[in-house]
């Protein structure tokens, strides 16, 4: 076969493209675990929760955490009878030493657990110029802070603002599902040390899992449906003045 | 043209790293660096192995669903070297207070208590075995404080 310029010009790219393939390697995130058979969710059981921010406390220290940042954080609700589109929204230093008792007034209060939603089609990783955060083959959205500019365009486009940036590293930081963990076979370190349940790992792959029998036997939102994110953290019983 | 194209594609596979794009638009290796973190938290079944006098306090009571560390905080270090790194002693009177504290947003049949009235400055322990909270009539506290909150 003659190599002429145009074949040249086809192949080169070609070859490039699958050299990169051979360098690549098969690197799997731990030895038994399988990326493609995960599909990583939780759930938020909000009438279990007692706000006393023992996931707020052990997500820093897992993770560690700068102190004023947060990965999850706990809200506490007020809505009263007649201002049910404005609630009453606090969150003392994430709620990581629990709340302080609260003047009993007219309506309900409740506590609310908020973390990154980890959505299949993320706003987030999508606006990222250099592929710094993604989307991984088992639904996690993670951050690789090794690539990432910290040009907070992931920060602004998080509807539920779930991202900062670290001060230490100016890179872009949230929620990771405790990735180091779950790979490991254990759950995260916010569903650990929950007192009550009220935080539940699911994995929507595995059929044996306890979240396919509470969805089908609860009704269960997700945070701002309408922004279609394919959210996967999933709540139960929650109030319509959540936002 | 051709020297302009090698060029190029030399260049690129020099600077972009080698697995990016292995399973989408981003660095494949970044997945098996984030897995590959070191734990904080144990986990209580690594904590259950060798307390196995705690394990049977908390079967008596309802705390036996509160995983260890929700109190004791991340031991992964202590787990591994339970010889010279012991956990620090906790103080039950904030701990518990986290918990257990009223406050209207509490779930009704969750167990609160306003702790000023209820125990008057004491330490929680004082009356309560915190693995096994309820006070049983032979335990150290005869008498249930009368003003345990209702809610």
């Amino acid at each position: 076969m003659d190599i002429t310029r145009r074949r040249l010009l086809i192949l080169l790219p070609a070859a490039a493209v699958a050299w990169k393939f051979v360098q690549a390697g098969t690197p799997e995130a731990a030895p038994n675990y399988k990326l493609t058979e995960h599909w990583w969710a939780m759930l938020v059981d909000i009438p279990k929760c007692i706000g006393c921010g023992s996931c707020v406390r052990a997500c820093s220290e897992e993770n560690d955490v700068p102190e004023g940042y947060f990965r999850t954080w706990v809200e506490r609700y007020h809505v009263s009878d007649w201002k049910i589109e404005r609630p009453e929204v606090e969150s003392p230093d994430g709620g990581k030493q629990g709340f302080p008792p609260n003047e009993i007034s007219a309506g309900k209060d409740f506590f609310v657990p908020k973390l990154c939603n980890h959505c299949a089609d993320s706003p987030c990783t999508q606006v990222c110029p250099v592929g710094a955060t993604f989307v991984t083959p088992d639904g996690v959205v993670l951050v690789d802070k090794s690539y990432c500019l910290g040009c907070r365009y992931c920060v602004q486009a998080c509807p539920y603002g779930c991202r900062f940036i670290n001060p230490k590293t100016n890179t872009a930081e949230k929620c990771s599902l405790c990735y180091h963990r779950i790979t490991k076979g254990l759950t995260t370190a916010c569903c650990e040390v929950c007192p009550t349940g009220a935080r539940q790992l699911a994995d929507l792959k595995n059929p044996k899992d306890p979240i396919h029998e509470f969805l089908k036997t609860h009704t269960v939102q997700v945070l701002k449906p309408h922004m279609a994110t394919g959210a996967k953290v999933f709540y139960n019983g929650m109030d319509g003045s959540v936002r | 043209m051709v020297i302009a194209v090698v060029a190029f594609v030399l260049l690129r596979t020099a600077v972009v790293p080698h697995s990016f794009g292995q399973y989408g638009h981003y660095r494949g290796d970044a997945i098996a660096e984030a897995a590959a973190r070191p734990i904080a938290h144990a986990g209580h079944e690594v904590c259950e192995a060798c307390h196995t006098d705690v394990v049977d306090q908390k079967k008596l009571g309802k705390h036996v669903v509160v995983a260890c560390e929700a109190c004791h905080g991340a031991q992964a270090k202590h787990a591994d070297d339970p010889a010279s790194i012991k956990p620090p002693k906790l103080d039950t009177a904030v701990l518990c207070a986290r918990c257990h504290e009223a406050n209207s947003a509490k779930p009704k049949g969750f167990p609160q208590v306003v702790t000023a009235d209820h125990a008057g400055g004491l330490a929680c322990d004082t009356c309560h075995q915190p693995h096994r909270p309820k006070i049983e009539e032979t335990g150290q506290a005869k008498t249930k404080p009368a003003t345990e909150a209702k809610k």
